[in-house]
């Protein structure tokens, strides 16, 4: 339980990356690192596969990223039709990982442009879901 | 001399809405597929099926499909890599002859999209991605591959007009393609003009579900030499597989499954790119034709909006691609998509592809991707 609050739409309530949800609820986007060989995770993993391990640490992504690509999604799927238009992108931040997230919709979709310059924050959403964006750094 | 061959390649017409049930338009390819050929059905060892379950209404679709062709009661199962499946089929059925374990099989992939709902289908979509870190944020197809399509533009000045240049080209064969769903060449103008569904993508950049069916029969070389005059030579298989999710993968202007797949290809053809007289791209979205391009090597990173630009890729240029029209014309049921590129491919070889048939051709590709660019098979074939 307790991963069922991440989504505009859940499919998923079990799972032992869980924490997440609970970071979010703090102001905070993390991700998991293995304890071992250093390895960043995110989505974040509560397992290292290269070490066999489950000796995983949190940590924040506090960063400030680099958007590689978007879409305004105009057309979404169950779910979301109250909800388009959205942007969606992938970032990549300097702890070594990218992130596929939304844009926030403070920024104008003709604003978003390959290489600006964002940072993460969790998004509270109004059916208690909870989510993160990308916002202007 | 190789060891496996495609004897028959046959399909159903591609269309929004069959009309008929998913054994009866199996048949439809399999009838094409057999026709002619010296080939009895009890000959055949083995049928693999091949089609996306979440889009199938009949559960376990391998057991019916074979008690309709009467296939019964060799062995039957069931194969599924999304929107490659009915190649991934085709490297089962490679194994397995090449094993000697048997002699003829067939590989029959289908899908008929029209039985779900707009409701039910726009459902599935929201599963199409990792359910966990992607999906609930809604990510769909036509969002990831738009997400390349930016990434592309932006590192490589790829633009609009250049995605939009693919479907004119792909448009203008669809409309020789009988078996096509769409029929009707289109202009630069209408193209650019349609409606955008994820930026840069508009409608005519995107492919539309279909029904239909595809049917490929393998065997070895002993028996396909007594089963038809022209059978056409499996010389190189490649598979490869990217991370579900895009933010995991390494780079967001190519498709490294694709890469890899192709690597493998040509290793086992010892061919290289120049080689390939025709080829079959997946162009789900008119990006993913483009991403095939350089992820095949037809064109070095980057370059691959010149062979459109200079239409290198029609019939008659350096290497001419989807002479079928594409997914984009003939739409997409995906589990068939596979096995009918294969088809395109085997008549080109044959010199069977009437008014739309590249001159002397004697090696063709088939690069068929599952999902935004998860799995990807290529395929290499002569004569
Ligand atoms: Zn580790």
């Amino acid at each position: 339980m307790g991963f069922e609050k991440f989504g505009v739409v859940s499919f998923t309530s079990d799972a032992k990356v869980a924490p997440l949800v609970d970071y979010l609820e703090k102001g905070k986007v993390m991700m998991t690192k293995c304890q071992q060989c250093g390895k960043a995770f995110f989505p974040p993993k509560a397992d290292c596969p290269r070490c066999v391990s489950s000796n995983v640490e949190w940590l924040e992504i506090s960063s400030i990223g680099t958007l590689l690509a978007f879409t305004v999604v105009n057309y979404g799927p169950s779910g979301f039709e109250n909800d388009t238009p959205y942007t969606l992108g992938i970032a990549e931040f300097e702890e070594g990982v990218k992130v596929l997230g939304r844009v926030s919709k403070a920024i104008s979709p003709e604003d978003v442009k390959v290489g600006m310059r964002v940072k993460l924050a969790p998004l509270k959403l109004a059916n208690e879901q909870i989510i993160y964006e990308m916002q202007r750094s | 001399m190789q060891e496996v061959a495609i004897v028959g390649a046959g399909q159903s017409v591609f269309s929004r809405n069959c009309g008929m049930s998913i054994r009866e338009l199996c048949f439809e390819a399999y009838k094409e597929a057999i026709e002619g050929l010296n080939l009895s059905h009890k000959e055949i060892d083995a049928s693999i099926i091949c089609s996306a379950p979440e889009y199938d209404k009949q559960r376990t679709p391998a057991a019916l499909i074979s008690e309709y062709l009467e296939l019964t009661p060799k062995p039957t199962f069931y194969i599924e890599s999304i929107c490659s499946s009915s190649s991934t089929g085709l490297r089962v059925a490679w194994s397995l002859i090449k094993s000697g374990l048997h002699q003829v099989i067939a590989v029959i992939g289908f899908q008929k999209m029209s039985e779900l709902t707009s409701r039910e289908a726009a459902e599935r979509m929201g599963r199409g991605d990792d359910i966990m870190f992607g999906s609930p944020l809604g990510i769909t197809m036509p969002a990831g591959y738009a997400m390349y399509a930016h990434a592309h533009m932006a590192k490589y000045g790829t633009t609009e007009e250049d995605l939009a240049l693919i479907r004119v080209k792909n448009s203008n064969y669809g409309a020789m393609n009988p078996k096509a769903t769409y029929r009707k060449a289109l202009s630069l103008e209408e193209i650019l003009t349609s409606d955008v569904i994820c930026s840069p993508l508009k409608k005519y950049d995107c492919c539309a579900n279909a029904d239909g069916s595809s049917c490929l029969l393998i065997a070895s070389a002993e028996k396909a030499k007594k089963i038809t005059s022209k059978p056409v030579w499996i010389m190189g298989i490649g598979m490869g597989t990217s991370e579900l999710n895009m933010s995991a993968r390494e780079s967001l202007t190519s498709l490294n499954c694709a890469r890899e797949a192709a690597r493998q290809a040509y290793q086992m053809a010892d061919l290289g790119p120049e080689d390939i007289d025709v080829a079959e791209v997946h162009d789900c979205f008119t990006i993913a034709e483009l991403l095939a391009y350089e992820d095949l090597r037809f064109a070095q990173p980057g370059e691959g909006v010149r062979l459109i630009r200079d239409k290198q890729t029609y019939v008659g240029g350096k290497i001419p691609v989807n002479t079928d029209g594409g997914l984009l014309s003939k739409g997409h049921p995906i589990g068939a998509t596979g096995g009918s590129q294969i088809r395109t491919i085997v008549r080109q070889l044959r010199g069977e592809a009437g008014e739309t048939q590249v001159e002397n051709t004697q090696i063709g590709l088939i690069h068929n991707v599952g999902g935004v660019g998860t799995y990807a098979n290529v395929t290499i074939l002569g004569r």
